[in-house]
Formats: C-alpha cells, structure tokens, sequence
C-alpha cells in the first residue's frame, strides 16, 4: 500500500514535470497577452513529431532531434503569432482565443495529414525499468524528471538574471509602466513565444517518450496543463510548476480508486474547485 | 526653445475628448505645478505627453523634436520620466529590480546613479530586497520616483506624488522634488496640495474641463483670490 503510493507519486512527478513544462508557457503567454492560448497542447504535440522526423527521419539521436524540434516550434509559434495573433492583439480577447481554438485544429490536421493517425514512438528498443528500494522507475522517466529541472533552472536564471527576462517580468507586472521605462513590448512578446513554444517543444518530447505520440496527444493533455496553470495562479510561472506537480501527481493516485482513464477529470476536478475556491491559484490572495 | 511645449491639444480615450485646447510649456530648470478639480483632465495632459492618449489635434514637442505621436517606449528615450497618478511600480519585483527597470534603457554603467538615488531616499537602501508591493504607501512612492530618476531625465513628469501620503511624508517628498530640481531636473507636477506645490513651483497652471483657466507664477496663483476660493480652501 505505501509501496504503491511512493511508486504512484513517483508517476505522478514524471507526468508533473511534462504538465508543469506546458503550463509554465500558457502562463508566461497569459501574463503577457492576456489570453489563454488554446493551441498549446498542440504546439507540444508538433514538438514531438519534429523530433520523431529528427529520429526517424534524419537518423539523429534524440537529443540532436530535440534541438532541431525546439528551433522549429520555435519558429513556428513566433510565425504564427505574427501573422495572425498580433493583428488580433487590439481586439477583444475572446477572439484570440477563438483564433487559437482554429490554430489549434490546424496544428491537430496537419500533424495528422503528414504523419498519420497511427501511434508512433520513438524507439522500439525495450525500456529495462531500474529497481531503487521496491520502486521502478524506466531510464527514459529520470531523463524526462532531470531535463524539466534543467529547463526549469534555466527559465529561472533567465527570469531573474537577463535584462530581457525582466522586461518580461515587468510587462506582465505592469504593461503600461513597461512601457513607460522604455520596454518595446513587441519584442517582449516574440521572446515570451521563443520561451513558451521551447518549453512545449520539450514537454511534447518527453510526453512522446514517456508514452507513446499521437496526433491528439497534445489536445488531451491540454486541460490538465490549463489545470496546473490555474492552480498556480495564472500568469505566474512558478506557480505553474507547483500546479504540474500537484496535478500530476493527484492524477496518478486517482488510480488507486477510479479507473486510469479518469485522470483527466481529477485534473478537471482540481481546476473547478480551484476556481470556485480561490480564483486566484494557490499562492494568491483568497476572494 | 521651451524644454516642453503641448500647444493646443485635443484628444481623449477614443469617446468624447477630455482635453480640449490645453496648452502647457515647460522651461529648463523649470517646477511648472498643474492644479485643477477632479476630473479636469490633469493626468490625462500627462498620459498625452507619453503617447497613452488618442491625441486629435495640436502639437507636442520635447527639446525641438515633434513628439506627437511617438510610441510610449521611445519617450524615455528622449530623456523624460513619468511617475504615473496610480500603479506607478512593479509590485511583484524587488525596490532594487524597480529602479533597474528605470534605467531599461541605459547602457552605460547606472552604479553611481543608483548610490545617488539610495542618497536621496535612505528608507530604500535597507528594503531594496523587498518587493515593492509590500511596502507602506510613501515607500512605493519612493520607489516610483526613485525608479523615474535612474534615467537622469531633463525632464520629470510627477502626477499627484503626494496622494494619500502623511503631512510628515507630503512635507518630505516636496523637499526632495525641489532637491531633484536643483540638481538640474525640470519638473511638471500634478498636484492635489495646491497651496504647497504652489508655493515651490516657478510657473503654475489651473486646468479646468481640459483646458487652460489661470497660468502665472507660482506665487502670483497663489495670491490670486479666485484661485483661492476655487482650489485653496478659500
Ligand atoms: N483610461 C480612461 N478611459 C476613459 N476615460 C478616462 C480614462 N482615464 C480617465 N478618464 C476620464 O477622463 C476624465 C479626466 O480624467 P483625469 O484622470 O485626466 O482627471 P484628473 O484631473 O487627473 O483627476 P484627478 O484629480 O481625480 O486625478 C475623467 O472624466 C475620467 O473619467
Ligand atoms: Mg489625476
């Protein structure tokens, strides 16, 4: 019983990480623009297959692979935002999430169309879990936990020690008074994008080597990510990565109840009383 | 050439036009106060001169250049600082990560202006490692000039500094705008304690209904006796 709870947290730190790397992008991107971004799932999803075209594709390892995929996910974010996202920046916000609804369909089918609908994987080489105290863990789990604590170290210093990572920091703060000091908040914007589609890109990745990819595999994990960025409170990158955590492993301890394919509606459950409860995530201040 | 001059301007939020024909100019070395009811149009004159307002007609220009229509970021470029009236810090960032975002733009070496302003507001110094929306009403007002100096502007734009703050600190943030000044500052200030700011300002203005109603000397505002009764409590 305890086993199995340790065992099932340890899971659910795994699936946190994944979450927590998708939900910190959907809050930097809220504190910035002010609209939930609802094509993110996918943006990871695009992620995991550039890399797979990296794998199979071109022969590289995964890492090689990855680096490839986050340029390109970069890119194509940015592009998108662009060209479609910035001219709907002086409307109302419902319709750019609207549009990101579109976005996020486009992204879906074109993945679909290119790829195919089938499951993929990166490897077919058969994982040999490691056995620490009773608990069993794959290699793949514990590059999937160490890369979310490097990226996330590395968001870290970014926020707190470039010029650029605090012109973020102020213009989701304060946009009028970031402004005021001289900050060109355009190009604050096209950063939030290079850093919030390379943490999805990363997400995707390691949601496709822990499971296996799919075209719909970013859509469905879409609504835990929006739980976890929500329970953090939104718009603040550091309480998306407690709210991963939360939500990941809440998730994986629903198993010991209710059927596994329930573990999106915990999530959901989560982010309901969250917002009944206190709007305003776990560190804000109660309504 | 004044250092600032707003000629003639109309505009608003986009309805109904909240300044209309307002003109204001700014010497160097100037304290210009600007007093008026609530309402008047008073911070909206100063959201104009940072490009935060629709403008439809007249003409502003900074040091010879027409800044009219600029984009709100390239104005401290210019050398002009703002305190805006409300949410004039960046509450979730330090006191010190405050007056590095005042000097954003500066790529020089901003150490010795930064030993200048912890000078000029001791209380600071000792809370520069917290966030500044933890701090009393008169500390965050500190911090909002503080940060508006770390550019060294030619030009400071203060909008109802003293709001809600103490007699003791109103008294305090008056010595240190003249103290600014001194140093080579031209000022423009917003003020709800008219009698005060008046008494300190080189020039003054009296706005009503976005426009311009009396504009002297300070002291020859003060002595005017419908100015009096409109603003100074009779
Ligand atoms: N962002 C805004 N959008 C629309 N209308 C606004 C906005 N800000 C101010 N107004 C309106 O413009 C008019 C002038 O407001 P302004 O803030 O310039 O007055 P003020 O003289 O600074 O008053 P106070 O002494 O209260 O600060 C008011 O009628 C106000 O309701
Ligand atoms: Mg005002």
């Amino acid at each position: 019983m305890v086993l199995e709870i340790i065992q099932l947290t340890v899971y659910g730190i795994v699936l946190g990480s994944i979450i927590s790397l998708g939900a910190i992008g959907l809050s930097l991107l809220y504190g910035i623009l002010r609209f939930a971004h609802f094509a993110h799932g996918d943006v990871m999803t695009v992620g995991a297959y550039l890399a797979l075209a990296g794998v199979t594709g071109l022969g590289l390892p995964i890492w090689a692979a990855s680096a490839l995929a986050v340029g390109g996910g970069v890119g194509l974010a940015v592009l998108i935002d662009q060209t479609l996202y910035r001219r709907l920046r002086r409307t109302a916000p419902v319709i750019l999430l609207i549009a990101s609804v579109g976005i996020a369909l486009i992204l879906r089918s074109l993945v679909q169309f290119v790829w195919g609908p089938d499951t993929q994987v990166y490897t077919q080489e058969l994982q040999m879990p490691v056995r620490l105290l009773g608990i069993r863990l794959k290699p793949t789990q514990l590059q999937i936990v160490a890369g979310a604590v490097i990226l996330v170290v590395i968001l870290h210093l970014f926020l707190t020690r470039t010029r650029t990572g605090k012109a973020m920091r102020a213009m989701a703060d304060n946009p009028e008074l970031a402004r005021i000091v001289g900050i060109d908040t355009e190009l604050v914007v096209v950063w939030t994008w290079v850093i919030g589609a390379a943490l999805a890109v990363a997400a995707g990745i390691f949601l496709g080597m822990d499971t296996r990819l799919q075209p719909t595999m970013g859509w469905h994990i879409l609504l835990p990510v929006f739980a976890a960025a929500i329970l953090g409170g939104i718009g603040k990158p550091y309480g998306a990565i407690v709210g991963g955590m939360v939500v990941g492993i809440a998730s994986e301890l629903s198993t010991m109840v209710f059927p596994p394919v329930y573990k999106p509606a915990v999530a959901f459950a989560l982010m309901v009383v969250m917002l009944l409860v206190r709007p305003t995530g776990l560190f804000g201040a109660p309504r | 050439m004044s250092l600032l001059s707003m000629t003639r301007l109309r505009g608003g939020y986009g309805g109904a036009d909240i300044l209309n024909g307002i003109d204001l100019r700014v010497e160097a070395g100037e304290i210009v106060v600007v007093v008026g009811p609530n309402g008047a149009g008073k911070s909206t004159a100063m959201k104009a001169v940072f490009g935060l307002v629709d403008i439809r007609e007249g003409r502003l220009v900074f040091d010879g250049v027409d800044i009219t229509r600029l984009r709100s970021d390239r104005l401290a470029r210019l050398g002009i600082s703002y305190v805006p009236q409300e949410s004039n810090v960046f509450a979730s960032m330090t006191v010190h990560e405050n007056l590095e975002m005042g000097a954003f733009i500066r790529r020089d070496d901003f150490s010795g202006q930064l030993a200048r302003v912890y000078d000029i507001f001791p209380p600071l110094k000792e809370k520069r490692a917290s966030r500044a929306g933890s701090l009393s009403g008169g500390q965050r007002q500190m911090v909002a000039i503080a940060r508006a100096l770390m550019l060294e502007p030619r030009l400071l734009l203060l909008d109802e500094p003293t709001a809600g703050l103490s007699p003791a600190f109103t008294e305090l943030i008056f010595e240190k705008i003249v103290e600014i000044n001194a140093g080579g500052t031209s000022i423009l200030m917003v003020e709800q304690n008219a009698k005060q700011a008046l008494g300190l300002a080189h020039r003054g203005y009296v706005l009503t209904l976005g426009a311009n109603r009396y504009e002297d000397t300070g002291a020859n505002l003060l002595a005017n006796r419908e100015v009096a009764e409109m603003f100074l409590g009779g």
